[in-house]
């Protein structure tokens, strides 16, 4: 109990000066979790509400597919994407191992799956409201998931948001094609997962309270920003 | 608008759900302008045979051909469902939508969209989301969303049911003025009196199948089909 309050106390004492080592690893963490979050979103969202919207053969199994994907274990894409960037993989050329872009590239393809399927349910439902209009205005498919999109955006902010989540929790895929190397590719959850392995758990709880406090300024800015509360009764 | 002199016709159209004919087979030759009035009992197969023009059903066998091209006569098309579809959008947002589909200049859509909402008494509404407004106040938007197309054939499932006599009369209203601006509206209706008030033909379904067609007054004076001399009564048609 007393290495909590001692965490606490960590947490306290390096946001109160600003410890330049702190902000680093937390810009960093939050620049490869906003990015990944955006190109999944770019990604998922469309996807999702493509699936939501189209009826074609094995569309069940790709639906099944997409909602098992949810649970990708991070190691193992971790481990895909490293041996896809290494020196002699496919993409090794690009030299993108141990990299921020690399870290990105795993997240992505961690919370994509999981965008794509919150998105799904919640654009199912809205399809079921919009289908016969929009059929009878003769909308093309564009028009039909742009539509869906924009009027069911502040359900898409939750499916956004649960992504944000595993993307900034996430330690195992980055810790592996990232390094963890020191102010180039180490993040709050690699920092952690360091600082515990060195005994430092003072330390390694502090930086825990800090991305937890991360986390739910980032949920209330998008919450507030987007007026989820204030016109959620559309 | 594409052409005020558009018909349509059917050809051996059988709609089928799970094996079993909801409509058909029916041959009919829609032309001519005015309210068509397409009556009958529940499971008619009135509102099946609406979204059978519209396009927006498939027939099961036989053909819909219209004097334009398909695409064409569909672009020219509006329908108002029984039950209205309100976008989660603002009044404002409703009637611009199918407006900006069709890629008009923002002005000429602020424009009519005023227009509109004027002629339905929701100007002071404009911002207020459409999922909020009462049930004939959506039904008149919804009937509003259609005409802003300004369609030549318009399509209305039941658009009055539920309503109150002051909606109803309202709706009535912006219909006559669209045939008078050269619209054809075919709908489908149980209010009888709305029938003989909106009426210049009458189509009237019965078990799938087209009973008797023909002038209004004629049909409601002298019907020829013995169901639809049952159903003017009042009788329960099976």
């Amino acid at each position: 109990m007393s290495e909590i309050w001692a965490g606490m106390a960590e947490a306290f004492l390096l946001i109160w000066s600003l410890d330049a080592d702190l902000i680093d690893i937390t810009l960093r963490s939050l620049q490869v979790s906003l990015s990944a979050l955006v190109i999944a979103c770019a990604l998922a969202l469309p996807l999702g509400t493509w699936l939501a919207i189209r009826r074609f053969r094995h569309r069940r199994f790709v639906i099944a597919t997409m909602n098992a994907f949810m649970g990708l274990p991070p190691v193992v894409v971790g481990l895909i994407v490293y041996l896809l960037l290494s020196r002699a993989g496919p993409f090794g050329v690009l030299g993108l191992l141990f990299t921020p872009a690399a870290m990105i590239i795993a997240q992505v393809i961690i919370i994509t799956p999981l965008i794509a399927s919150i998105t799904h349910q919640a654009m199912r439902e809205l399809w079921s409201d919009y289908h016969d209009l929009l059929i009878s205005l003769n909308t093309t498919h564009g028009q039909r998931i742009a539509t869906l999109i924009w009027d069911g955006r502040r359900t898409l902010m939750t499916a956004a948001l649960a992504g944000f989540g595993r993307a900034i929790g996430e330690v195992g895929a980055i810790m592996i094609v990232g390094g963890n190397i020191d102010h180039v590719t180490r993040v709050l959850t690699t920092a952690i997962a360091l600082e515990t392995g060195k005994g430092d758990f003072a330390l390694a709880l502090g930086l825990g309270f800090v991305l937890i406090a991360l986390s739910l300024c980032v949920n209330l800015a998008i919450h507030t920003l987007s007026r989820t509360e204030r016109e959620g009764r559309w | 608008m594409v052409s005020r002199d558009l018909y349509a016709q059917l050809q051996a159209v059988v709609v089928k759900r799970r094996g079993k004919a909801v409509l058909g087979p029916i041959d009919l030759d829609l032309s001519g302008g005015g309210v068509t009035i397409v009556l009958g009992p529940n499971g008619a197969g009135k509102t099946t045979l609406l979204k059978v023009l519209h396009g927006v059903e498939r027939v099961t066998s036989g053909s819909v051909s219209w004097s334009v091209p398909a695409k064409t006569a569909q672009q020219g098309q509006a329908y108002v469902f029984q039950s209205p579809i309100m976008l989660r959008r603002s009044v404002r947002a409703n009637l611009a939508y199918p407006l900006q589909l069709l890629g008009l200049p923002k002005s000429e859509i602020a424009t009519r969209v005023a227009h509109w909402a004027a002629r339905i008494g929701l100007s002071a509404e404009l911002d207020v989301p459409a999922p909020r407004l009462s049930g004939g106040e959506q039904q008149k938007l919804a009937l509003a969303r259609a005409l802003i197309r300004r369609p030549d054939t318009l399509f209305l499932d039941e658009p009055c049911a539920n309503l109150d006599g002051r909606s109803i009369r309202e709706i009535e209203e912006i219909l006559r003025e669209a045939t008078e601006g050269g619209a054809r509206i075919i709908m489908t209706t149980h209010d009888l009196g709305q029938a003989r008030r909106l009426a210049d033909r009458v189509l009237f379904l019965n078990k799938g199948q087209v009973e008797e067609q023909g002038e209004s007054e004629a049909f409601f004076t002298e019907p020829k089909s013995p169901g639809a001399t049952a159903f003017l009564n009042g009788d329960i048609l099976e």
